[in-house]
């Protein structure tokens, strides 16, 4: 064996080697939840705090980006009937999901919050109800909506009459900020 | 008189200059060298016509058939090891109830690339490598017809198998089935990249095979030896023919189905989705219109293999020649009139499914005629058992129990209760390696001399035969009687209550006992490579023309193109007939392109020179595939790089106008 | 014990029965094929001479006709083709027998195949009389039954190898199978079409019972679900309603309706639990709600975090679900 095809093969086995250790982490498939459950961090609406700034706790999900979670996640949407008030992410009764206006916070522990502990104006307290892990999933599908995923995660079209673009095609939409409506715009 | 020389001819400038410079060259009475027989000037012209450049440029740039039938034949091989390693580990998973070794989701991965591994990146290319490699010297020529086309093929192939198993290594390998079943392989369900690799694979190993299909089709029906009329063709061309032609019929098919399915996964299309006017039946229609025919892509030419080991072993000419190669085109036709059986099951409408029924039992009948007039050759001749006659044997008693399997499952009824059981993994299973797998070795122990000038070890033959015959009937019997007792397909495991423990144990020994004869074969190929003995033209002593040659042969294949006068031209010597053609250049690539039924010569054809641009074109084809796997742009930005590889392809370069000019002669 | 007939060749139907049938007829046609073609084959070799590399080839044939060997393959030839014919006529009398099933005072039963469980609602003229039960079929025996196949999400299918040959679930189209059970028993079937994670799976379980067993167990299953009559089952029953549980299972009778997972209204009468993954025991319902990832890997029900005092109270009101 010459020097040279000696070394392409060491370069090629450790190439190979690497991806196997590395692999596709977009890929994963868990079945057993993957954290812990965690307290939510308060909802910060204001960058106003007393004292010392505190470090903004970015409490994830270790698999967020997954397409397994934002397929799970897709499922949810539909199973928990969060459909019912923000249809398939266009809103009526509640805010629409798929655009860049977002009342209570884009950051997964915010939509966390939001999920489980409620809203005023309407928002159920879905805590208790929906185990934490199954949060995490809607929690990733719901920032899909608006094309925050990346589109190798994202999930494509459901075999269901076509609502919309599929979340893998959604375009980004970079998050602001809203203060919460008032309530007389409700009935 | 010396040889032309062309390489001052590349610094003339204008074409009128060239003619003129050629015309000088010609008038000064320079004749073009051929037929001249061994050790002449002819045979050196000819080597350094055909030769290719040293070291890794000339490895990607070569056109000879025989490498590249050689690279296919040997990628595949690797990847039929890879994948029984897969299918050693889904066998170590069933061995026990219950068993922890892999979970659902790689086992999932596990048979979904053992099958698409087995069907798309070995069988159907290691046949068609056989045939790139055989045909040209079967038929008494130089070369394939498009012999860069068949390079580019060779590297979609392998790009497309490397990203296959790439994925596989990435936690994305394709987890929905060979058959990638939408709605499962769809975009709500088939999570992920996974599907998308496969849809990937699917273009690239089809494209493949369609190239590789269309250049044996030209040089079986245009260019063979003067004299080899179609009734004096070797019956491995005819299957060559067959399957090539059924290959541009059928291939296109899985194409379009899995080009529609990855639309529908990544542009939100709604070809198979039912809630927007969409079927998810017409999958399965699309896919088994090619998935059937496939089959006999790969027992095609298992078939061929065995009509050409059983007359050099019977030490006779076929018996019923042409009984033979009218099943071979009978069952070609037939074969795409069978793929509902795959569906028997759906709610398609009964009648119709009875009419399928009875062409499934139909095809049997070529088929028995082929065994038949075997048997007769085998009876009338004179039995020389070498190994590979007795890998022929096997195939014998493998395939006829499985044809005979197939039989049963062909009738509607039966089906619809051993349909995706284990029965159906058994009957798969013996007419793919009783049909193909079994020839296929006897092949390699019949042709390796030719390849390679040296001789397989005999005595190592044997023992890897009877390891592979016993082990394989271990392994896959039983699966009937697991079908029977209600095992379905593609389960990761099974209760301790069903009672299929047993025969599942028996059957992983089975494969364990596979698995060291494949060993050794590769343990008997290392070693004669090194230390074989040498092998003359023609140790087996046979009438086909690749026998002619010096094993291995010379790039140009024949100093002279052989003049065919009968069906086995090694066997017989024609008095007052030609035996060579001469007058071709034997300074330039030139072959002979002769007329379809009778071989009468036509016109005289310039092979195309080696070249880089089907290794690029390749690697643009395959760049454009995945980019438009990610973005809507990729799909129409990534065709600008293979645009252009295609067109510096076919741009004709000085030389070879020179040596066309050269060549023309007035009528 | 998990148990069950799951063999082609055990029939407990007139459909499987006719298939048994056609069998009687495959086999035997099939292995005096294949004894006769490797006979013919070992003569061949015996009797042949032998030859070595060197042995000069016979080459009369390519002249010369051979009218002896080729009326011999031609007469096998003309045999192989009858002995098809036969199998044909013999495939098409069975598929006949199969379609000609009387199908009078059938019982309606509309089957939902879901990744990777079985939902089963028993159709009646009544709509009152409805009701959905998963996984487990009960059928009265020497009635004919008609399922309804509906496929929810992917392509599965519905094989009870005792009683009849498959159908496939498809989405979008939706179709029937008929098969009568003839003796009593449990029949165990599985899905057979490759459907995911959990295919490996998907049991079914259809139980033949004599026809007034039967109507007693349909009675019961039209019944909502029991008061439970312990302090410790209604606190179950009250976390049932609170928890997650009521988001998926539905259970007549109290508010929980949805139904994305099985009814639950009378688990507690089936043989298994997640389409025969466990037998269904008390133990086994509290190991399955604490984790089910456990035993069914992929499966959509996610374990729980729940408290060992509060699982408890939740199986004690499932185990009252009879």
């Amino acid at each position: 064996m010459t020097s040279d095809r000696y070394h392409t093969r060491v370069a090629f086995t450790v190439v190979l080697v690497t991806l196997a250790l590395t692999a596709c982490q977009r890929e994963e498939r868990y079945f057993e939840p993957p954290t812990k459950a965690v307290t939510p961090p308060p909802v910060r609406l204001s960058q106003i705090q007393p004292g010392a700034i505190s470090t903004d706790t970015s409490i994830e999900h270790k698999y967020e980006d997954t397409a397994y979670a934002l397929s799970e996640g897709k499922r949810l949407f539909g199973w928990y009937n969060c459909n019912g008030c923000h249809a398939n992410g266009g809103g009526d009764k509640g805010p629409a999901l798929m655009d860049n206006v977002w009342i209570y916070g884009s950051k997964p522990a915010q939509i966390y919050s939001t999920i489980v502990e409620g809203r005023p104006n309407g928002m159920p307290s879905f805590g208790g109800h929906i185990p934490e892990n199954e949060v995490w999933e809607l929690v990733a599908y719901v920032r899909s909506l608006s094309g925050l995923a990346s589109s190798g995660a994202a999930p494509n079209r459901a075999d269901a009459m076509q609502t919309k673009k599929p979340e893998g095609n959604a375009e980004e939409q970079k998050p602001v900020n809203a203060a919460p409506s008032g309530a007389s715009e409700h009935p | 008189m010396s040889a032309g020389s062309l390489s001052g001819l590349g610094s003339v400038a204008s074409t009128q200059a060239l003619r003129e410079r050629a015309r000088a060259i010609v008038g000064r009475g320079e004749t073009m060298l051929d037929g001249a027989g061994f050790g002449s000037q002819a045979e050196r012209a000819l080597q350094q016509a055909w030769r290719d450049e040293p070291g890794l440029l000339g490895f990607l740039k070569t056109t000879d058939h025989k490498r590249i039938g050689r690279r296919f034949v040997c990628t595949a091989f690797v990847f039929f090891v890879a994948a029984g390693i897969l299918a050693a580990v889904m066998r170590m998973q069933l061995a026990f109830p219950d068993n922890h070794i892999v979970g659902p989701d790689l086992y999932n991965q596990l048979f979904t690339m053992h099958g698409t591994t087995m069907m798309f990146i070995f069988a159907v290319p290691i046949m068609q490598g056989m045939a790139v490699y055989l045909v040209p010297l079967l038929v008494g020529t130089r070369n394939t017809a498009f012999p860069r086309m068949t390079a580019c093929a060779y590297w979609l192939f392998l790009f497309g198998a490397l990203s296959l198993w790439t994925g596989f290594a990435l936690n994305a390998g394709a987890d929905a089935g060979w058959f990638a079943y939408v709605p499962l392989a769809g975009p709500q369900y088939g999570v992920g990249k996974r599907e998308d690799i496969w849809n990937n694979l699917i273009n690239l190993s089809e494209a493949m095979g369609l190239m590789v299909a269309v250049d044996l089709l030209t040089v079986i029906l245009k260019m063979r030896a003067p004299g080899m009329s179609l009734r004096r063709m070797p019956i491995f061309v005819w299957a060559s023919l067959v399957t090539s032609l059924m290959i541009i019929f059928a291939m296109p098919s899985v194409m379009l189905a899995a080009n529609l399915a990855q639309f529908d996964r990544t542009f939100g299309t709604h070809f198979f989705n039912p809630a927007e006017g969409g079927d998810v039946l017409i999958w399965q229609h699309l896919f088994w219109f090619f998935g059937h025919p496939e089959v006999y892509f790969i027992f095609l030419p298992g078939l061929a293999f065995v009509s050409s080991i059983i007359p050099t072993f019977a030490r006779r000419p076929m018996f019923g020649h042409d009984a033979v190669v009218l099943s071979l085109i009978a069952t070609g036709f037939l074969s795409f009139g069978l793929w509902v059986h795959h569906m028997f099951a759906t709610n398609l409408p009964e009648v119709g499914k009875g009419f399928f029924t009875a062409m499934s039992l139909t095809i049997a009948i070529p088929t028995a005629v082929q065994i038949f007039c075997w048997i007769a050759t085998l009876w009338t001749g004179r039995i020389n058992l070498r190994t590979p006659l007795l890998f022929v044997l096997g195939f014998f008693f493998i395939l006829v129990l499985g044809g005979l399997t197939g039989i049963m499952v062909g009738s509607v009824p039966f089906d619809l209760q051993v349909h995706d059981s284990y029965f159906v993994v058994a009957h798969l299973h013996y007419v793919l390696l009783g049909g193909a797998v079994f020839p296929l070795f006897g092949a390699f122990f019949y042709w390796f001399p030719k390849f390679t000038g040296r001789m397989l070890d005999e005595h190592l033959g044997r023992w890897q035969f009877w390891l592979f015959f016993v082990g394989f009937n271990v392994a896959f019997f039983p699966m009937h009687l697991l079908g029977l007792a209600g095992m379905p397909r593609r389960i990761y495991t099974y209760g301790a209550e069903t009672g299929w423990g047993t025969l599942n144990l028996v059957a992983t020994i089975g494969a364990a006992v596979i698995a060291l004869s494949v060993l050794l074969f590769i343990v008997n190929v290392v070693h004669a490579w090194f230390k074989g003995p040498r092998a003359d033209d023609n140790p087996w002593n046979a009438s086909s023309l690749e026998w002619a040659t010096p094993s291995p042969p010379p790039a140009f294949n024949f100093v002279a193109l052989p003049v065919v006068a009968s069906r086995e031209p090694l066997w017989t010597r024609e008095e007052d007939e030609p035996t060579h053609v001469s007058g071709l250049s034997a300074q330039t690539r030139e072959g002979l392109v002769t007329t379809v039924l009778d071989a009468v010569p036509d016109v005289r054809y310039s092979y195309p020179d080696p070249s880089i641009w089907p290794f690029i074109a390749a690697i643009t084809v395959v760049v454009w595939l995945f980019w438009s796997n990610m973005t809507e742009t990729g799909m129409f930005y990534g065709l600008i790089p293979p645009a252009i590889a295609f067109v510096a392809w076919y741009w004709p370069t000085r030389k070879e106008t020179v040596e066309q000019l050269l060549l023309e002669r007035k009528p | 014990m998990i148990g069950g007939v799951h063999d082609v060749q055990m029939p407990g139907g007139a459909q499987a029965q006719a298939i048994v049938g056609l069998w009687h007829w495959l086999l035997p046609i099939c292995v005096l094929v294949f004894v006769a073609v490797m006979i013919a084959l070992g003569l061949a070799l015996w009797r042949a001479p032998r030859a070595s590399n060197d042995t000069a080839p016979d080459i009369a044939s390519l002249s010369k006709r051979e009218p002896k060997v080729t009326r011999v393959v031609i007469v096998a030839v003309a045999v192989s083709t009858l002995l098809l014919l036969v199998l044909l006529a013999v495939s098409v009398m069975t598929d006949r027998a199969l379609a000609q099933l009387p199908l009078e005072n059938a019982l309606h039963i509309e089957l939902t195949g879901y990744q990777w469980w079985w939902e089963a609602r028993y159709d009646d003229p009544d709509p009152s009389r409805m009701f959905t039960t998963a996984n487990e079929l009960h059928v009265p025996v020497g009635r004919p039954v008609i399922v309804t196949l509906v496929g929810a999400d992917v392509i599965h299918s519905f094989w009870v190898p005792s009683l009849a040959g498959k159908k496939d679930l498809i989405p979008g189209r939706d179709t029937t199978v008929s098969f009568r059970a003839d003796r009593a028993g449990v029949y165990r079937g599985q899905c057979a079409e490759f459907c995911g994670y959990q295919h490996a799976k998907m049991a079914l379980f259809v139980i033949a019972d004599a026809p007034d067993d039967y109507a007693r167990w349909a009675d019961r299953q039209r019944a909502p679900a029991a008061e439970p009559s312990s302090d410790e089952a209604r606190r179950g029953r009250d976390l049932f309603l609170a928890r997650s549980c009521a988001m998926c299972h539905a259970i007549n009778g109290t508010s929980a309706q949805a139904r994305h997972a099985p009814d639950l209204t009378h688990v507690a009468s089936r043989m298994t639990l997640g389409a025969g993954a466990l037998e269904n025991t008390s133990s086994n319902r509290e190991a399955w709600i604490l984790d089910p990832q456990q035993f069914k890997p992929g499966t959509n029900m996610p374990p729980q975090n729940i408290a060992p005092q509060d699982l408890a109270a939740l199986s004690a009101y499932l185990a009252s679900l009879q």
